[in-house]
C-alpha cells in the first residue's frame, strides 16, 4: 500500500515528467465547464471538487499515516461554520477582505482546532485514535444542535457570498465563477498536499505508519509526526469547509456529523488509499455515483455498499491501486497479453451484474411500487415486474455470468502472471 | 444588479437554458422532500397527494391558461438541506418555476434564503417557494420575503388555537411541554408558555424541556418524570419516531389526561397508537377530513384512497397549494412573471375544499384558516394506516390568527 | 425517593441490554483484536428476523431461532469475510466491519422496507408486573432483565467452568501457544465470532419490541456500545459489565432530573452574566442534564481515553 518505489534521489529536481499530470490536471480543470456548461452540471463539479479536497486531507491520516478517523468531518464543518461567520461579519462590518481569502481563514481556523483535539489524540494511533475520534466526532454533531450561538441549531448558519468588494470585477454571483474560485483552490491545495507527502515530514509519516518502533529508534517521535499529519490534515479539511460554505452558503449539522465521516472514509477507501491520487478517483467516482446513480435508481446506496465491501474484500488497494497493479506490465511491455483475457472476462461479469441489478431491481419494484403499477423500464427495456419471466432472465443471466466468468480465472490468471514475469533473455 | 465580468460562456449558458425552457408545455412544480430515507413515507405521500391534486383540480378541469397543465415533478432532497439546494439548482436549469417543500423547517429555511438569492441574482429565471408544511414561525417573521408563501397554519398560530382549547378546560392546572431540541421544539414550547400565561395564568408549568432530536432509544425516564409531576396535559411539538417513542411511553407508564400534538398521525404513527392513543391523543391541524364537511370534500377523500390505498391524506393543504396556485396563474394571465403571479397570491381569498376561507395575509405570506382540534379515535369515515382509527374534529377555531402580529417587513420588487 | 427506586431499575433494564451487547464485542475484541463495527446491525437483524419469524411461529419461537440464525451469519462473516480481510491488517479490518454495517442497513431496507415493522410485545407479557408506588413496572421490563441476568450467568459458567471457555481464556493471551499445543484457533475465533454476534442477536430480539424495530436502530445504538467497552476497558468482561451499568444510570437519571447548568455554575461561585441573550456563552447557561444525557458516555469515553488509556478494567490499549 506504498508509493515508496519512487526514486527518492531525484526528486530534488522537478522533472517535466513529474510536472505533467499537474498541467494537464489544471488544463481539464479549466476547459470542464466549456464541456459542461448548464449550472447544475458547474455545481456537480463544485461538489466533486470540494470532496476532492476533503479526501485527500483525509488520506493524509488514512493512507499515509495509517490512522483510520471516524470523525474527521469536524475539522470541514468547523471549517465550514467559521467560513460563514467570517462571511456574516465581513458584510455587517464591511471589513475588506476578499472572499477568496476565505477558504485560508476556514483552514486556519480548522488547524487550530485539530492541534487542540490532536495534542491528546494523536498519542496512540491504531484503535485508541480511532475511539477518540469517534467521541470527539459524536461531541461535536450532538453539541451542534444544543450550542445554537455558533452552530444555528438544526438549519444552521448561512450567508450571502455576494457581499460586495468585488475581486478583480468578480463579484461571485453566478455559478461559473464560483467554479473557478473552487477550481483554483483544488489546484492549490492539491499540490500543496503532495509536496508535503514529498517532505522528510510527510516520508516519516509513511515510517510510523509502518513501524512506530523503528521510527522511534532513528529518533522521531512517532507521537510528535501523527501530531503535525494530524494538523496538516485538519487545515485542509478545513479549506474543504470553507468552499462548502462559499458553494452553498449554508452550512449545517449533517457537515460534521458520522454519516459524513463515513462518507470521506467510503471515498477514501474506494479511491485507494495507497496513492496520493487514490482519493481523486474516489471523490469522482462517488460524487457521480451519488448524484447520476440516485436518479436511475432508488436503492443506488445498496450498490454503493455492495461495492465497498468487495473492494475491501478483494481490492483493498482500491481503484488506485487496481490501476497500479498495471504498471509492471506496463513497464515489461507486455500489456497487450492482458487485453484478450480481459475482453472476455468483461462480457460474462457484465451479464453477471447486469442480472443481479435486474433481480434486486425487480424485487424492489414489486415491494414498493404503488399498487396496480406494475410496469418498470431497466435497461431501457419497458416490461411487467410481476411476471415471472424477468426474473427469471435475471436470475439465469446471473448465474450464467458467474459460470461463464469463472471458467475464464485460470486464463487470466496463467495471462497474469505471463505479463507479469519478465523475459529472461532481458535480465541478462 | 450590477453587471459584471462576462466569460463570453454565459451566452452559451443561457442559450442552453433558455431552449429548455422553451419546450416546457405543461406548468411543473418541482416537489423537493425526502423520497429516500427515514421519512421517505412523508414524502412519497405528500408526492402522491400532490399528484392527485393536480390532476382532479386542475388537469381534470382543462388545465389553467387554455390548456396548460401541471405536471409535479418529484426531487429527494433525503430531508438535507444541501442536497435541497442541489436540488433546487437542477429544478430551476430544467426551467421549473415553482417549488413546492414541506418537510423540516431547516430545510425551508434554507430553501427560502437561496429562493431570495437566485430571485435577485437573476430577475430573468426568478421562481416562487410554495411552503406547504414548514411551520417555523420565523418563515413569516424576522425571514419573509416575498417569494415565500405559507399554506400551513405556523407554530404560534396552532399553539394559539390549541390553548383556546385548553383555556376551557378548566380540570387542566398543571401542564408538561416537552419538545425536540431544536427550533421548531424551541418555538413551540415558547409559545405554549406565552399563550398559557396570557390565557390561564392560573395553569402551572409543571415541566419545560427539550431531548436530542432523534437520538433517545427509551423514553421511559421522560415518562416516568411527566407522570411524577402530575401534570393534567402534555403539550408536545415531536413528530416522526420522536413522537411514537414518546407517547407510547407516557401511555404504557399510566398517563391517562390529554396528549396535545402537533403531528401524531398518518405514515405509521396512527397505527401504532391505535387503541392505546383513544382518549388522550389530541392533534392540532388545518383540514378537516371528519367528520367530511361537505360531499366535495367526501369524494375528493374517497378518490384518493381508491388511487392509492396505503397513502393518506395526512396534508389537507396541499389542495389548497394547488387550487390557490392555479387561480393566481389564471388572475395574472402568465406563467412565467413570477411578481405578477406572487402579486395575484398575496391577499387572495379562497373557498377551501375542506369548508371555510383561506386568506393569505399580505404582510407576511401566511395562509390564515380554520385551525381544528382533532381527537384519534376509531369509527371514521376516512382512516389513517388503513388501522380503522383517525382524526376527528373535536374543535375549530375559525381564522385562526387573523390579527396575530408579525415582525416581517415584506419587501416587494 | 421513589423516582430513585425506579430510576435504578430503568438503568439496570438499560444497563444490562448493553451489557449483551457489549458482552459479546469485547469477547471478539479481545480474541481477535477486531473492534467488530457491525457489531449493532446484529442487534438489529435479531430483532428484524424475531420480527419475521413471530408473525408465522409467534414471539418465543423467535427468541429462540432469530439469536441461531444471526449467529451462524456472524460464523459465516467471520469465515468468508473477516478472515480474508484479516491478512491486510487491523486498519481494514475495521473498514471491512464499518462497511458491513452499511451493507448490513441497506439490505435490512431492501428487505423491509425504511418504516418501523411492527414488532410487539406478546400478549402474554402485556400487563404490569407491580407498582412502586404509583409507578407501573412493564412485565416486559422484568422479563428482559431475566433474560440479561440468566445470559450473564451462562456466560460466566461457559467461560470459567468448561474446557472450550478455558481454551478461549487461553487464546486471549497466547494464541500462538494455544495453536502450537493443537487447539484449532481458527475455529475457536469463528466460534467466538459466532456466539458473540448471536449475543447482539438475543439483545436485539428482546429489545425490537420496546425500543422499536426500524432500519436505524442498529445506528442509534452502535457508537454507544464502543463507548462501553472502551470506558469498561477492551477486552475486559467485567469492565464491560461495569460500565454498561454506569452507562444506564447515568442516562436515565440524567433523563428523569432536570439539572440546569445554570444552577451548577452558580453552586460553584460563577454568576450569571447580565445580559444573557447577548452572551456568547448563552447557550452553556441554559443547558440541562435530559438535553446532554445522550452525550454523557461520550464525554466520559473522551475523558477515560485521555486519562487512562487503558479503560476502567483493562491491561491493554489496543
Amino acid at each position: 500500500m506504498t508509493d515508496a518505489t519512487h526514486n527518492t534521489a531525484r526528486s530534488a529536481s522537478i522533472t517535466f515528467g513529474q510536472f505533467l499530470p499537474w498541467l494537464v490536471s489544471a488544463l481539464f480543470l479549466l476547459v470542464m465547464p466549456l464541456i459542461f456548461p448548464s449550472n447544475a452540471a458547474l455545481t456537480i463539479m463544485n461538489q466533486m471538487a470540494i470532496t476532492i479536497v476533503f479526501a485527500l486531507a483525509y488520506n493524509m491520516l488514512l493512507g499515509q499515516g495509517g490512522m483510520l478517523s471516524f470523525g474527521h468531518a469536524v475539522y470541514m464543518g468547523m471549517g465550514g461554520f467559521m467560513a460563514m461567520h467570517i462571511m456574516n461579519w465581513i458584510e455587517f462590518h464591511e471589513l475588506p477582505i476578499p472572499l477568496p481569502v476565505l477558504p485560508l481563514l476556514a483552514g486556519l481556523f480548522a488547524l487550530g482546532l485539530a492541534m487542540i483535539i490532536g495534542s491528546f489524540s494523536t498519542r496512540k494511533a491504531g484503535t485508541v485514535f480511532a475511539m477518540i475520534s469517534l467521541g470527539v466526532g459524536e461531541l461535536i454533531a450532538a453539541c451542534s444542535v444544543i450550542i445554537v450561538a455558533f452552530f444555528g441549531g438544526e438549519e444552521g448558519v448561512s450567508g450571502d457570498r455576494t457581499y460586495g468588494l468585488p475581486f478583480f470585477g468578480i463579484e461571485f454571483i453566478r455559478q461559473i465563477e464560483v467554479y473557478y474560485l473552487t477550481a483554483a483552490w483544488l489546484m492549490i491545495s492539491a499540490v500543496l498536499m503532495y509536496l508535503w507527502s514529498r517532505t522528510p515530514l510527510g516520508r516519516m509519516a509513511n515510517a510510523v505508519r509502518d513501524n512506530p518502533e523503528r521510527a522511534e529508534f532513528l529518533g522521531y517521535s512517532a507521537r510528535w509526526v501523527r501530531f503535525y499529519s494530524f494538523c496538516a490534515s485538519g487545515f485542509f479539511a478545513g479549506i474543504a469547509g470553507g468552499l462548502f460554505a462559499i458553494n452553498y452558503e449554508i452550512v449545517t449539522e449533517e457537515n460534521l456529523n458520522l454519516a459524513q465521516s463515513g462518507m470521506i472514509l467510503l471515498v477514501t477507501f474506494l479511491g485507494g488509499a495507497g496513492f496520493f491520487f487514490g482519493p481523486i478517483i474516489g471523490a469522482i467516482l462517488f460524487t457521480l455515483l451519488q448524484t447520476v446513480l440516485s436518479l436511475q435508481t432508488e436503492i443506488w446506496q445498496l450498490y454503493l455498499g455492495i461495492l465497498f465491501v468487495a473492494t475491501v474484500m478483494y481490492f483493498p488497494g482500491g481503484l488506485a491501486g487496481l490501476l497500479m497493479m498495471h504498471t509492471i506490465p506496463l513497464r515489461l511491455g507486455k500489456l497487450h497479453l492482458l487485453f484478450v483475457p480481459y475482453l472476455k472476462m468483461l462480457g460474462p461479469a457484465l451479464l453477471c451484474v447486469a442480472g443481479f441489478v435486474g433481480v434486486f431491481e425487480i424485487v424492489f419494484h414489486i415491494r414498493n411500487a404503488a399498487p396496480g403499477d406494475t410496469e418498470m423500464t431497466l435497461f431501457w427495456i419497458t416490461f411487467d415486474s410481476h411476471d415471472v419471466l424477468p426474473l427469471a432472465v435475471s436470475i439465469i443471466a446471473a448465474l450464467a455470468g458467474f459460470w461463464l466468468a469463472r471458467r475464464v480465472v485460470p486464463e487470466l490468471s496463467a495471462a497474469w502472471t505471463a505479463a507479469n514475469t519478465p523475459d529472461t533473455e532481458r535480465l541478462i | 444588479m450590477r453587471k459584471t465580468t462576462r466569460f463570453g460562456l454565459s451566452a452559451a449558458l443561457a442559450l442552453c437554458i433558455g431552449a429548455s425552457a422553451a419546450f416546457a408545455e405543461n406548468i411543473k412544480i418541482a416537489f423537493i422532500d425526502p423520497l429516500s430515507g427515514p421519512f421517505a413515507a412523508t414524502g412519497t405521500d405528500g408526492l402522491h397527494q400532490y399528484e392527485f391534486a393536480a390532476e382532479e383540480l386542475v388537469n381534470k378541469k382543462g388545465g389553467v391558461l387554455g390548456g396548460k397543465k401541471f405536471e409535479i415533478v418529484p426531487f429527494d432532497n433525503k430531508i438535507s438541506p444541501k442536497e435541497s439546494l442541489i436540488q433546487l439548482q437542477v429544478a430551476i436549469d430544467q426551467g421549473i418555476r415553482f417549488i413546492a417543500q414541506g418537510n423540516s423547517s431547516g430545510v425551508a429555511n434554507a430553501l427560502t434564503d437561496a429562493i431570495k438569492k437566485h430571485n435577485k441574482r437573476n430577475p430573468d429565471k426568478r421562481v416562487l417557494f410554495l411552503n406547504y408544511s414548514a411551520v417555523d414561525p420565523a418563515l413569516t417573521n424576522d425571514k419573509c420575503n416575498f417569494w415565500h408563501f405559507r399554506f400551513d397554519a405556523n407554530a404560534d398560530i396552532k399553539m394559539d388555537a390549541l390553548t383556546d382549547v385548553i383555556a376551557q378546560k378548566p380540570e387542566i392546572k398543571k401542564v408538561y411541554i416537552i419538545g425536540q431540541d431544536y427550533s421548531f421544539g424551541k418555538a413551540v414550547a415558547a409559545a405554549a408558555v406565552k399563550f398559557l400565561g396570557q390565557k390561564r395564568p392560573d395553569i402551572e408549568i409543571v415541566g419545560n424541556e427539550l431531548h436530542p432530536i432523534g437520538k433517545v432509544k427509551d423514553f421511559t425516564p421522560y415518562a416516568r418524570k411527566i407522570i411524577s409531576s402530575g401534570a393534567d396535559a402534555v403539550i408536545t411539538g415531536n413528530w416522526g419516531s420522536d413522537m411514537v417513542g414518546l407517547g407510547k411511553a407516557i401511555l404504557e407508564n399510566g398517563f391517562k389526561g390529554p396528549l396535545y400534538t402537533y403531528y401524531a398521525a398518518s405514515t405509521g404513527i396512527t397505527a401504532a397508537f391505535g387503541e392505546a392513543g383513544k382518549g388522550s391523543l389530541k392533534l392540532v391541524g388545518e383540514g378537516q377530513i371528519n367528520p367530511p364537511p361537505n360531499d366535495r370534500a367526501d369524494a375528493y377523500a374517497t378518490a384518493f384512497k381508491a388511487k392509492y390505498p396505503d397513502d393518506d391524506l395526512g396534508q389537507p393543504r396541499i389542495a389548497n397549494v394547488i387550487e390557490m396556485l392555479a387561480k393566481a396563474i389564471e388572475q395574472a394571465g402568465t406563467d412565467t412573471d413570477m411578481v405578477a403571479i406572487a402579486k395575484a397570491l398575496e391577499g387572495m381569498e379562497h373557498d377551501s375544499i375542506w369548508g371555510g376561507k383561506v386568506w393569505m395575509r399580505p404582510q407576511d405570506h401566511q395562509a390564515i384558516q380554520n385551525v381544528h382540534i382533532f381527537a384519534h379515535t376509531d369509527g371514521v369515515k376516512h382512516d389513517f394506516d388503513n388501522s380503522g382509527y383517525g382524526l376527528l374534529v373535536e374543535s375549530t377555531v375559525e381564522m385562526a390568527g387573523k390579527d396575530s402580529p408579525t415582525t416581517c417587513k415584506m419587501k416587494r420588487p | 425517593m421513589d423516582l430513585v427506586l425506579i430510576n435504578l431499575i430503568d438503568g439496570l433494564v438499560t444497563g444490562l441490554l448493553l451489557f449483551m451487547l457489549s458482552a459479546g464485542l469485547t469477547l471478539i475484541f479481545s480474541m481477535m483484536g477486531v473492534l467488530n463495527f457491525a457489531h449493532a446491525s446484529f442487534y438489529m437483524l435479531g430483532a428484524y428476523f424475531a420480527y419475521q419469524i413471530s408473525t408465522y411461529l409467534g414471539f418465543w419461537m423467535g427468541l429462540l431461532i432469530a439469536p441461531l440464525l444471526v449467529g451462524v451469519l456472524g460464523a459465516l462473516v467471520e469465515r468468508y469475510g473477516l478472515r480474508r480481510v484479516h491478512q491486510y491488517g487491523h486498519v481494514p479490518e475495521l473498514i471491512f466491519t464499518f462497511g458491513l454495517a452499511l451493507l448490513i442497513e441497506e439490505a435490512v431496507q431492501f428487505v423491509w422496507g425504511r418504516d418501523r415493522v411492527p414488532y410487539e410485545i406478546p400478549e402474554v407479557l402485556e400487563f404490569t408486573a407491580f407498582t412502586v408506588s404509583g409507578f407501573a413496572i412493564p412485565a416486559y421490563k422484568v422479563f428482559m432483565l431475566f433474560i440479561s441476568v440468566a445470559i450473564f450467568i451462562l456466560l460466566l459458567w461457559f467461560l470459567t467452568r468448561t474446557r472450550v471457555g478455558l481454551v478461549i481464556q487461553a487464546a486471549l493471551s497466547y494464541p500462538r501457544t494455544v495453536e502450537a499445543l493443537g487447539h484449532n484457533v481458527p475455529l475457536v475465533f469463528m466460534g467466538v465470532f459466532g456466539v458473540g454476534t448471536a449475543l447482539a442477536g438475543v439483545a436485539g430480539v428482546i429489545a425490537g419490541p420496546v425500543l422499536s424495530t426500524f432500519p436505524g436502530m442498529a445506528f442509534v445504538l452502535g457508537s454507544i456500545v464502543f463507548v462501553t467497552i472502551v470506558i469498561g476497558g477492551l477486552g475486559s468482561l467485567s469492565g464491560a459489565l461495569v460500565a454498561s451499568l454506569l452507562i444506564g444510570w447515568l442516562t436515565t437519571f440524567a433523563k428523569s432530573y432536570n439539572v440546569r447548568a445554570e444552577d451548577l455554575l452558580n453552586a460553584i461561585g460563577i454568576s450569571t452574566p447580565e445580559n444573557l441573550d447577548e452572551s456568547l456563552w448563552r447557550d452553556l447557561w441554559t443547558i440541562t442534564s435530559p438535553q446532554i444525557a445522550d452525550i454523557l458516555p461520550y464525554i466520559l469515553m473522551v475523558l477515560i481515553l485521555v486519562f487512562r488509556p487503558h479503560g476502567l478494567f483493562g491491561k491493554r490499549d489496543a
